[in-house]
């Protein structure tokens, strides 16, 4: 269909770049679908929760609402303050929105479905995602504004806090696979016991300290003093408007979806069926292995995304905001210490070949 | 080896790009008409009282000290943790000594005050 394009000396030229270059857009504009329906879902999930109905006027149930919102955003006016360094406060959202999702170039989505089988994939999953930090920094310094200053020194502080935790988290999920690259950690978690195979049994502290961690990362609710509407009006973002609001915002949801993905891959056995193996299903004879054959890994993969994007959404519902002092508490004094003693206890059980995860029968 | 690494920059570019491409979008396509009262910092319908880079709290700074020292342990640990059923016990304690020793330090922070945040 597209020979003509194909034949040209131009394309053969540069063929691996397009070709990438159309593979990176096959998973950015999902994704950005994904984030658009993200907050959609969020405000009817948490409408329902309150007994509310939600969005519901543009499009069915409500469903055009994203775009709405999105067109509404690009034609109002962008403010740069008196006082900002404009360069830096117009750079600073593209810098948090690239770290993003710059993440996901290293996802497996299935087996054989993955842009870049990098080694050091978690490597680059950490350092990427670290460098969101910078555009809230920057974000709140270029404003000029106190309130914007405020909440970016908060949100740093936070955000580097938490990282110490998730990255012992992350060791733990490392001598336990004995690899870096993202598909060979879901592969290590392959067995004959289903979802018993999985990292969230035997890393269970870590699984919960991981999670907890990405939505302080993220600074979502309970742990958005960052943004803190009641204290300190919008925190790093007050002064943003219009489109740079926009991409802010878009960023903050490919974090949610990405620190869903990451969670999903590393406890939960990404594209793997919970059902792996399992050729007797509760002792009753029913072959689940054989039944769900005809699932799709990506199907799976997304399915457990979707767990723990309506996890945040349950919570952001549900717990009121903790006070700052608490949550470094939480973070200092609570998680660092609970990973440090959990990676001792993973070092044991991985060098003692601790059944069935690292027996020889795993 | 080296050009697996070609869509992990090709996905940065893009990504930043698009970014980009959409405040750009914003500043074309919206209306820009800033006066002196719409353009001045935020600050609860008052005039700005003092200068906006205020001094801040030096537990900030703590806490930025402690990261770095934590983070590079965290760099340390990753190599290790990969080959740890190749390296045995004998890797293995040594990597606990090394624990213990900035355990130790995390401690007499604990113990100082570092931490609390009344």
């Amino acid at each position: 269909m597209f020979d003509f394009i194909t034949e040209t000396a131009l394309f053969k030229e540069y063929e691996v770049y397009i070709m990438t270059t159309i593979y990176v857009l096959v998973i950015m504009i999902p994704l950005f679908v994904a984030v658009a329906y993200t907050t959609w879902l969020e405000r009817k999930v948490i409408g329902a929760m309150q007994v509310r109905i939600g969005p519901r006027n543009v499009g069915f149930r409500g469903l055009l609402q994203p775009w709405a919102d999105m067109f509404k955003l690009i034609f109002k006016e962008i403010i740069l303050p008196s006082g900002a360094n404009k360069v830096l406060f117009v750079i600073a959202p593209v810098i948090t929105l690239a770290s993003a999702v710059a993440a996901w170039a290293v996802i497996p989505f299935d087996a054989e479905k993955v842009l870049s089988k990098v080694n050091a994939g978690l490597l680059y999953v950490l350092a990427v995602t670290s460098v969101g930090v910078y555009g809230v920094i920057i974000a709140g310094w270029a404003s000029n504004s106190k309130y914007a200053l405020l909440g970016a020194m908060r949100s740093a502080a936070q955000i580097v806090a938490y990282e110490i935790a998730m990255g012992f988290a992350l060791v733990g999920v490392l001598m336990a696979a004995g690899s870096m690259n993202l598909g060979e950690i879901v592969l290590a978690q392959k067995g004959t016991n289903g979802l018993l195979d999985w990292y969230w049994l035997p890393l269970l502290p870590l699984f919960l300290v991981y999670f907890i961690s990405g939505v302080a990362e993220t600074n979502r609710a309970p742990f958005d003093v960052a943004e803190g509407e009641s204290e300190i009006v919008a925190g790093f973002h007050v002064e943003y408007s219009g489109m740079t609001f926009a991409v802010f915002f878009l960023a903050e949801y490919a974090n949610m979806i990405l620190i869903s993905a990451l969670a999903s891959i590393m406890f939960l056995g990404g594209w793997l069926s919970p059902f792996e193996g399992v050729h007797n299903f509760l002792w009753l004879g029913i072959d689940m292995h054989a039944l769900t054959a005809w699932v799709p890994g990506m199907a799976w993969f997304f399915a457990k995304i979707f767990i723990f994007i309506f996890l945040y959404l349950w919570f952001r519902a549900t717990f009121p905001r903790y006070r700052y002092d608490q949550i470094m508490r939480l973070g200092w004094k609570v998680f660092i210490p609970i990973t440090i003693v959990w990676i001792l206890v993973v070092g044991f059980m991985v060098l003692g070949e601790v059944s069935p995860w690292w027996g020889a029968t795993a | 080896m080296l050009s697996n690494y070609l869509p992990v920059l090709i996905f940065l570019i893009v990504g930043g790009g698009i970014g980009a491409v959409m405040i750009i979008a914003g500043f074309v396509l919206a209306p820009h008409k800033p006066d002196s009262e719409k353009t001045s910092p935020y600050e609860c319908g008052f005039e700005a009282f003092e200068d906006s880079r205020m001094k801040f709290d030096v537990r900030y700074y703590l806490v930025a000290i402690l990261f770095i020292l934590f983070d590079l342990e965290i760099a340390f640990l990753f190599p290790w943790a990969v080959v740890l059923d190749k390296i045995g016990y004998f890797g293995f304690w040594a990597m606990v000594i090394f624990l213990g020793i900035l355990v130790v330090g995390f401690i007499y922070e604990w113990k100082k005050g570092a931490l609390e945040w009344e």
